[in-house]
Parts: C-alpha cells; sequence; structure tokens
C-alpha cells in the first residue's frame, strides 16, 4: 500500500506527446528507438531483397532437377558437384538454400505485385468513395462491408481454387482480399482533404476535378498509403505462403517458401530442415515488415493505429 | 433497443446475400467452364454438355441466380461427386468438430492473451513487458502453417508426449488448439495493454486508490471491467477468424473437421460441398458478428444510441 501508484501503473510512455518546440529526454530517447527500429528492419528487409536478386544467379535451382543418391542430407552435406548445401537437400536431392532463393524472389515479386495492384484498385474505389460520396460512396463501403465480414483466408482460398494455381492468379486473388484496406484509409483521407483550405483554393482557382485529385489530393495521401502498404506487405506474403502451402498459391514449378515447407512436412523424422529453415526465413521477412510498418506509422501517422 | 438489433440483423442479412452473390458470381464469371471445371482436363464433350444441361448453364445468368437463390434458402447445394449424398449435409456434419477446435482456441486465447496483457500493463516499459510485447509480435508474425508443423517436431517426433494430429481425446486438441490460438493472442495481449493503461487516468480509479482500495483491488475490481468491454467485441470477431483459419490447422493436424473437409473437395473438384462449407463458415461468422454487435449494444449503451 506504500508503494506510489506510479510504480504499479506508471503512465504508458506511448500516448504522451512532447510539447512543440522542447524534446524531452524521454522523447528523444523514443525518437531514437523507432529510428533504430526503422534503420534495423530495413537492413533485414534489404538483404532479403538482395538475396532474392542476387541468390539465384548464385546458386542456381533448376526445379526438374532431381539426384536421388544426395536426398534429404543435412545441414553442411558436401554434394557431389563439390560445393557444401548449407540448409542441406531436400526429398529429391535439390539445396534447400538454392530453392529459399528462389522462393524468396517469388514471395517478394508475388508481395509487391499484390500491393501495386490492390493499391490501385483500393486508392482508386477510396478516392471516388469519399471525393464524390453518395450512391457512389454507399456501394462500394457496403461491397466492402460485405468483403470485411467474410474471412480473408476464405474468400482467398476459394478464388484460388477455380483459378487454378498459378503466380498471376494468386497476386490477382491476394488483391482482391487486400484491396478493402487501401480503400477504407484513402477514403478517410480523403474525406479529412476534401473541405481543406488549400483544396478549396485551387478549385475556385478554376481547377477541374482530374486536377484536383491528382495535385491536390493524391500528393496528400501518398504517406499514409505507403505506411499501410509496408504494414500489409507482411500480411501478403504470409497469405502467399499459407495458399501456396494448400497447394492453392503457386505451382511446384515456382517454388516458393510455403510449398517447401509443405514438402518437408512428410519428412519431418529424418529431415527436419527442410521445413523448419524456410519457416525462419519466412517468419524473420514478416517480423521486419511488421516492425517497419509499426515503426512508420508511429513516426509519421499514429493516427493509423486503429487501422 | 429493437431498433438498433433490426438494424443489426437487416445489415447481417445483407452481408449473408452479399456472400451469396460473391460465390455464384465467381463461380459463373471465372474464365473457364465450371462443367469442365468439375469433370477435369479429360472428360469427353458429350459429358461436359450432360453436365451444363444438368447445372442449368445454358439459361441466362440472371435465371441462373434466381434458382441458386431459391436453392441456398432451402440449404440445398446438390449432392457431393464424391460421396453421392447431400453436399450441406456433409458440412454440417463435421461443423461441430470445427468448432470444438475454435472453442479451444478461444478459451485459450482468452486466458493467455488476457493474462499476458495484464502482466504487460503492470510491469509497463520493464523486462516482463517487453517480453511480452515481444511474444505478441512473434505470434503475429509466425506463420501458423508452419508453428503447427514446428509443434509437431518438437512435441510428437521428438519429445513423443503428444500426437502429432488426427481426432480423439484431449491431448490431440492441445497442439491445434494453441497454434489456432496464437494470433488471437498477440491480439488480446495488445488489447488488454493499452485498454487497462488508458482507463488508468480514468478518474474512478483514481477515487478508487482514494478511498483506501489495494492495488490489486484497483486492478481487478474497477480497471479490468471496464478494459473488458472492448476484449469481448474483439474476442468475438476473432472467433470468426478463428473459422477461417482453422481450414490452414486442421490441414496441418489433420484434424477432420470443415476445413479439411474443404481442402480435400478443392482437390476432387467436389464444388457443391466447397460452396457449402464455405457459406457455412461465412454463415457462421456472420452470426457471430451479429451476437457480438447486439452484445456489445447492450454492454455499451453509448454505442446503440451513437448511430
Amino acid at each position: 500500500m506504500n508503494r506510489s501508484t506510479e510504480q504499479v501503473l506508471p503512465q504508458s510512455a506511448d500516448d504522451s506527446t512532447p510539447p512543440a518546440g522542447e524534446v524531452r529526454p524521454a522523447a528523444r530517447s523514443r525518437v531514437r528507438i523507432g529510428r533504430l527500429r526503422i534503420i534495423v528492419s530495413l537492413a533485414v528487409v534489404a538483404f532479403y531483397v538482395v538475396a532474392a536478386v542476387v541468390g539465384p544467379m548464385l546458386l542456381a535451382f533448376d526445379p526438374v532437377a532431381t539426384d536421388l543418391g544426395s536426398r534429404l542430407k543435412p545441414p553442411g552435406f558436401v554434394l557431389p558437384d563439390g560445393h557444401t548445401a548449407i540448409f542441406g537437400t531436400d526429398q529429391v536431392g535439390q539445396d534447400v538454400l538454392a530453392q529459399m532463393l528462389q522462393g524468396a524472389r517469388v514471395s517478394i515479386t508475388v508481395g509487391v505485385a499484390t500491393l501495386v495492384l490492390a493499391g490501385v484498385i483500393g486508392v482508386a474505389a477510396g478516392v471516388a468513395a469519399g471525393y464524390f460520396g453518395g450512391w457512389l460512396d454507399m456501394v462500394l463501403m457496403r461491397l466492402a462491408d460485405i468483403q470485411l465480414t467474410f474471412p480473408s483466408i476464405l474468400l482467398a482460398i476459394f478464388i484460388a481454387s477455380i483459378l487454378g494455381p498459378s503466380v498471376v492468379n494468386v497476386v490477382i486473388v491476394l488483391s482482391i482480399s487486400n484491396w478493402v484496406t487501401f480503400a477504407r484509409v484513402t477514403r478517410s483521407q480523403v474525406l479529412g482533404l476534401k473541405s481543406r483550405d488549400f483544396v478549396d483554393a485551387t478549385r475556385t482557382l478554376g481547377a477541374r476535378t482530374w486536377h484536383l485529385v491528382t495535385r491536390s489530393i493524391l500528393p496528400s495521401v501518398t504517406a499514409p498509403i505507403l505506411v499501410v502498404a509496408t504494414v500489409e506487405l507482411g500480411h501478403v506474403i504470409l497469405a502467399e505462403a499459407s495458399l501456396s502451402f494448400l497447394g492453392l498459391g503457386t505451382p511446384a514449378s515456382t517454388p516458393s517458401w510455403g510449398l517447401t515447407i509443405a514438402n518437408g512436412r512428410d519428412y519431418l523424422s529424418n529431415a527436419w530442415w527442410i521445413s523448419t529453415i524456410p519457416g525462419i526465413g519466412l517468419a524473420v521477412l514478416v517480423i521486419s515488415f511488421g516492425v517497419l510498418g509499426d515503426a512508420l506509422r508511429d513516426r509519421f501517422d499514429p493516427r493509423l493505429r486503429s487501422m | 433497443m429493437t431498433a438498433y438489433f433490426i438494424r443489426r440483423a437487416l445489415f447481417a442479412v445483407f452481408v449473408l446475400w452479399g456472400a451469396v452473390t460473391i460465390v455464384f458470381l465467381v463461380l459463373r464469371l471465372v474464365p473457364g467452364d465450371p462443367a469442365q471445371l468439375i469433370l477435369g482436363s479429360d472428360a469427353t464433350q458429350a459429358e461436359i454438355a450432360q453436365l451444363r444441361e444438368q447445372m442449368g448453364l445454358n439459361r441466362p445468368l440472371a435465371v441462373q441466380y434466381g434458382i441458386y437463390l431459391g436453392d441456398v434458402v432451402r440449404f440445398d447445394f446438390g449432392d457431393s461427386y464424391r460421396y453421392h449424398s447431400d453436399a450441406m449435409g456433409l458440412v454440417t456434419e463435421k461443423f461441430p468438430l470445427t468448432l470444438q477446435l475454435a472453442v479451444v482456441a478461444m478459451v485459450i486465447g482468452l486466458v493467455l492473451g488476457v493474462a499476458l496483457g495484464v502482466l504487460g500493463a503492470l510491469r509497463v516499459n520493464r523486462l516482463a513487458d517487453r517480453i511480452v510485447s515481444v511474444f505478441a509480435l512473434l505470434s503475429q508474425s509466425m506463420p501458423s502453417f508452419w508453428i503447427g508443423i514446428m509443434f509437431i517436431l518438437v512435441f510428437a517426433r521428438q519429445l513423443h508426449v503428444l500426437a502429432s494430429g488426427g481426432h480423439g481425446g484431449f491431448d490431440r486438441l492441445i497442439l491445434p488448439g494453441v497454434t489456432l490460438a496464437l494470433p488471437l493472442v498477440a491480439v488480446l495481449i495488445r488489447l488488454t495493454r493499452s485498454g487497462l493503461l488508458d482507463v488508468v487516468h480514468e478518474n474512478y480509479i483514481q477515487t478508487a486508490r482514494a478511498k483506501g482500495l489495494s492495488e490489486r483491488l484497483v486492478i481487478s475490481q474497477h480497471a479490468i471491467r471496464n478494459a473488458l468491454i472492448p476484449i469481448v467485441t474483439v474476442a468475438g470477431l476473432e472467433f470468426g477468424k478463428l473459422l477461417g483459419g482453422a481450414v490452414i490447422v486442421e490441414t496441418v493436424f489433420s484434424w477432420p473437421g470443415v476445413g479439411r473437409l474443404l481442402i480435400d473437395s478443392i482437390s476432387a473438384r467436389d464444388y457443391n460441398v466447397v460452396q457449402a462449407a464455405i457459406l457455412l463458415i461465412a454463415g457462421g461468422f456472420v452470426l457471430i458478428n451479429l451476437v457480438v454487435d447486439v452484445l456489445y449494444g447492450y454492454l455499451d449503451p453509448r454505442i446503440r444510441l451513437g448511430r
């Protein structure tokens, strides 16, 4: 009872904002931690991107090659052609590291392509709904509501099962399940911007709708959209891996992490590395995007926290 | 309250109609012939023509839609091609098993999530809080199918303490239950922690302290109760997501529920069962959302009067 209440439940450091003009020591250290989070997670992401671009050139992966003599070999095994399989080999004698590098290419390509497609659709829908309002807003937002009350992985599984496994189809499926987030964020931003003085001023000067949207509104919504895109990128990569794991994502000829992890399931007793190592690789990338997204949001737009 | 309930119920019906329509449109409008899709690539022209006739695919889209809606209202999704029995019957037969898994995951999620969230709030920005936050980040970012495989690897293959899959006693529920619960644990940790930290600054907490209550009583009798309101809503919404996530977890652990049936039916091109399974899960999701909405309106009068 004689403990001070501040000790038991101190104020949350996260929700106090420093007054303008002076930066308190706690705030400064928080900014430093925020910057550190951004730098570290960006470095990890950059490492993956470099590995995805350069890796397959250094360590070629041939999806149809099989080498039964060196199947299910543990990490560190020296293959007949002289190079060391650092992460072991899989059930047909393929180097797991080579597969992961190729898989990084697939995952990152699918992730970025999905965000571009979902982003374009979502931002267009969000601007249309927010700027023009009326029945268009009504229809688009009810559509978004319907989709949000439908588990997104279920919709993705359903559409993917009908389109069949291919890289392009995965991008389409995941874009369909992700446009809503972009549409909602854009709409709420546009609603706030529409009546701001600088937009009114531009309109008074005789600017047409197209000019207003592309020159006044869109530049102001870019930052929040980029923050949302970073957070979503991790989710999209995770969803792609889940679909591929279920056999509904990328085809067997384009190995992605989900597919490699699924293949390793049957060899857990004698070759733990096939599932374990690509899973760690996937988790580290997704965590980095999560941390990066959170840090960017805290830094640039804390109001997006609720999205 | 009645008006509020009617509004939410109408919205639920509207969402269900939307889900049914999306399923209809995806099956009919996707490039390719549904009859061809069902029969596979080695079907003869005559077989395809016969199935097209049988499915009514030669009639105008609007007529097909009308017939489809009528069938859905009567829960008639046709027969399973594999089992030659009622598709919806097959799905409802498996549903209790999925529900069982989701309920276990919900209990694990609530206990673990709220307990760790309270711990994080009581020790805010100290070591325990940091560990809890990292745990939340990990549970949220690691792919659930991979976590499931790792659990099997460690607890079933290495330690031999728990079964790797299948349906049976309570011990077979632990691994899939925990796997399914982890993303929920992450959400509840964050929500409980921030909810509790918000409530602590309210006047009634100061009053409780001023009248000399012990810190334990202040937290357990006053603070947690109010922090619980958003937890109820979010837990309800997350229960629907558990039904979707169960598809993946059931596949990993060979749990014979709706999710497993869905994935098996997809690979067997048994589309009547696929439709029935998707719509049953979506229906469950919508129903739970409705219950939560009503419950929330009951718990917090501000909500039902607000709109």
